[in-house]
């Protein structure tokens, strides 16, 4: 028996929703905790709408459970789920003031609280969403980033166990949007509502959440902290949509005790841990990935232990402020990506385009990936 | 070649004005003076300035009383009963079907209402539909000739006029709203209470008053169902211009019956414009 504090306040066990011959989603498993700020983070039409909305209950789900608060609620209509959702394009009912559209969750209360309460709720809701004295505008008089507030503010009033967030900042324009995601996160720090957010943003989704779901072609690719998605990709999907990553195809030349390495085009090899989720052998087709910050560049190439260097010709060079990013040119791994510090700027000097030079790595600084 | 916004405009609604003009404004101005003339020797009208016409409008009472009782209750039994399908359709009906539904609803003005009216003559007659439920054992009622059936012909001829405005409102409606509502803990008939039934009140108001206002002109259907017992303004019309020929009194009666519309319309615009309290494109956004 699990402990009301370990038991996820939201479970998806094997959820699929087909329409038809479309498979939306396939096999979701997805254990949401109290408190925590989780995002789905995924291309255009891999599923993410689809899994938020079988939270909702607005999609039941062809096979598997949904599950809240340990309780199978499947079968359970969104009107009688304690959870709320931030629509995309906020939904606000435009017949009603913005007031009206804040009351709504709690005048559908039986009993119904008395009018002096929700009035004091809706007042107490817009001053959070910083909104005082809006109350009485209707909806068309209020801009994209104050109707999107309402929308939180809707939302947030009836204190769901859970507030889904579908997009709720692909609307905005970008300084609008980089204040919203401020004012999200403070808020959900400051309430502890759990807090689902759906986006296609991977820095927005990087930036806020505790956790990212990272999903393709309706299935869940990997779930973890940003950190751990950073770190530890289980596949080149995940690694190039979470950062900038340098990848070179190969077969797996030596594995075991969870590294390995892998041989690339020219008999170069790039040695790290493996994360392959399929079971790996040696010959086996795979990808190293190389963050490009974990690449120096040299004028000589010192050989120190422990290190790969090969000779590259620098295409272009992009100044970034504290890092400079070369774009560098090697006859048989391609063009690759290198971030210098400043550090390293200062050590080496800069390289111009057409400058020769050598790109080294520690051994072990690569990672053997799917390559898929 | 610039032309002042101005005229511009003018010439655009040129055709319509003088349409508007020669058409309606024209015969009703005719209407409002004959209405004040007396019926001439051999039927018609002869000049006079008398008000005796629209003081003997008491005389033609039942066909007004007729004319304002049937064309709500018309009014009413095409929404009551549009309203539904109008929501299947707009809601429910599968989106490869829809576009077949709706011709469906207008197939019957396909052909002439005529003889559509024939046909009900037949079936609300003594070999129809009655001596159906006389075979069952369900009593013989006397269905044709009767407000019911006048009521029947409405509802049949006239719920296409209801069903498409509030269609149109109802498909324009963000079905994301119901959602939204739903999300908020509303079960299904306070949704279409609060949210559905006012954002299609526009769709209601126009279907409304498409059918109040032709309804009291209607004569057809009374003269054709009610077999002369339910007689609407347009039946005395008809009687009194084409039968007795007093056009006088003819125009008086018609003059009335603009004056009973017009109220009405100010009243139908005063109730809209509360609804429609403001932009209606919000929903959409
Ligand atoms: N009602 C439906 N009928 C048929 N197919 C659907 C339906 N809803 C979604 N789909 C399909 O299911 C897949 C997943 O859709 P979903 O809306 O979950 O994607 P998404 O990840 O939210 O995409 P986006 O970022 O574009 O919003 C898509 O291929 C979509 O076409
Ligand atoms: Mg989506």
């Amino acid at each position: 028996m699990e402990t009301p504090q370990t038991q996820p306040i939201a479970e998806l066990r094997d959820a699929s929703k087909h329409y038809g011959a479309v498979v939306a989603a396939e096999g979701l498993n997805l254990a949401i905790q109290r408190g925590e700020f989780l995002s789905f983070l995924g291309p255009s039409g891999c599923g993410k709408t689809t899994a938020l909305r079988m939270l909702a209950g607005f999609e039941t789900p062809t096979r598997g459970d949904v599950l809240l608060d340990g309780q199978r609620v499947n079968d359970l209509p969104p009107h009688r789920r304690p959870v709320n959702m931030v629509f995309q394009h906020y939904a606000l009912f435009p017949h009603m003031t913005v007031a009206d559209n804040i009351a709504y969750g709690l005048r559908q209360r039986r009993p119904r609280p008395p009018e002096a309460e929700v009035a004091a709720a809706v007042e107490r809701a817009l001053e959070r969403v910083r909104l005082p004295g809006y109350g009485p505008r209707r909806i068309w008089e209020m801009s994209g980033g104050q109707q999107q507030r309402v929308a939180l503010a809707r939302a947030l009033i009836n204190q769901p166990k859970i507030l889904l967030l579908d997009e709720p900042m692909a609307a905005l324009d970008k300084n609008l949007r980089r204040d919203m995601q401020i004012e999200l996160q403070t808020l959900q720090r400051s309430l502890g509502i759990t807090f689902v957010l759906v986006t296609h943003d991977q820095e927005e989704a990087l930036s806020m959440s505790d956790r990212i779901c990272i999903m393709r072609g309706g299935r869940i690719v990997q779930v973890g902290s940003p950190r751990d998605l950073y770190d530890r990709p289980v596949n080149r999907y995940v690694a190039d949509f979470v950062g900038k990553s340098n990848f070179f195809d190969g077969r797996v030349s030596r594995v075991g005790g969870g590294a390995g390495a892998l041989t690339a085009a020219g008999g170069i090899t790039f040695a790290g841990p493996v994360s392959c989720t399929r079971g790996v052998t040696e010959g086996a087709a795979a990808t190293a990935s190389l963050r490009p910050e974990d690449i120096a560049l040299r004028r000589r190439l010192a050989p120190a232990a422990g290190e790969t260097g090969v000779p590259v010709q620098v295409r272009t060079r992009i100044f970034l402020g504290e890092h400079t990013e070369y774009l560098v040119a090697h006859p048989d791994l391609g063009d690759f990506l290198i971030l210098a510090s400043r550090q390293a700027e200062a050590a080496e000097g800069s390289f111009g385009p057409g400058d020769t030079g050598f790109a080294a790595w520690r051994d072990g600084a690569a990672r053997i990936l799917d390559n898929d | 070649m610039t032309m002042r916004p101005r005229y511009r405009t003018a010439l655009f609604l040129a055709p319509a004005g003088a349409w508007f003009l020669a058409m309606l404004v024209l015969p009703l101005l005719v209407v409002i003076v004959y209405s004040f003339g007396e019926r001439g020797p051999a039927g018609g009208y002869a000049p006079a300035f008398t008000l005796d016409n629209y003081l003997n409008l008491g005389s033609r009472w039942t066909a007004f009383r007729n004319t304002l009782t049937m064309a709500p209750l018309g009014t009413l039994a095409c929404l009551v009963i549009a309203y539904p399908l109008a929501w299947f359709l707009a809601m429910r009906a599968d989106a490869r079907w829809r576009t077949l539904l709706l011709v469906l609803v207008i197939v019957p003005f396909w052909t002439s209402i005529l003889i559509r009216s024939y046909a009900w003559i037949f079936l609300l007659g003594g070999q129809g539909i009655p001596s159906l439920l006389n075979a069952l054992g369900l009593g013989n009622p006397r269905l044709i000739n009767t407000p019911f059936a006048v009521l029947v012909g409405i509802v049949y001829g006239y719920l296409p006029l209801m069903v498409f405005p509030i269609y149109v409102s109802l498909e324009r409606l963000d079905k994301r709203l119901l959602e939204a509502a739903d999300d908020l803990g509303s079960p299904p008939m306070r949704r279409f209470l609060q949210i559905a039934l006012p954002l299609s009140m526009p769709g209601v108001a126009t279907g409304c008053m498409l059918v109040f206002i032709l309804l009291m002109g209607e004569f057809l259907i009374p003269a054709m169902l009610g077999g002369g017992k339910v007689f609407f303004v347009g039946n005395a019309l008809v009687d009194l211009f084409l039968q007795s020929r007093n056009w006088a009194f003819g125009s008086a009666v018609a003059a009335a019956l603009v004056l009973v519309m017009l109220i009405t319309v100010t009243a139908y615009m005063r109730f809209t414009r509360r609804w429609a309290g403001g932009r209606d494109d919000v929903a959409l956004m």
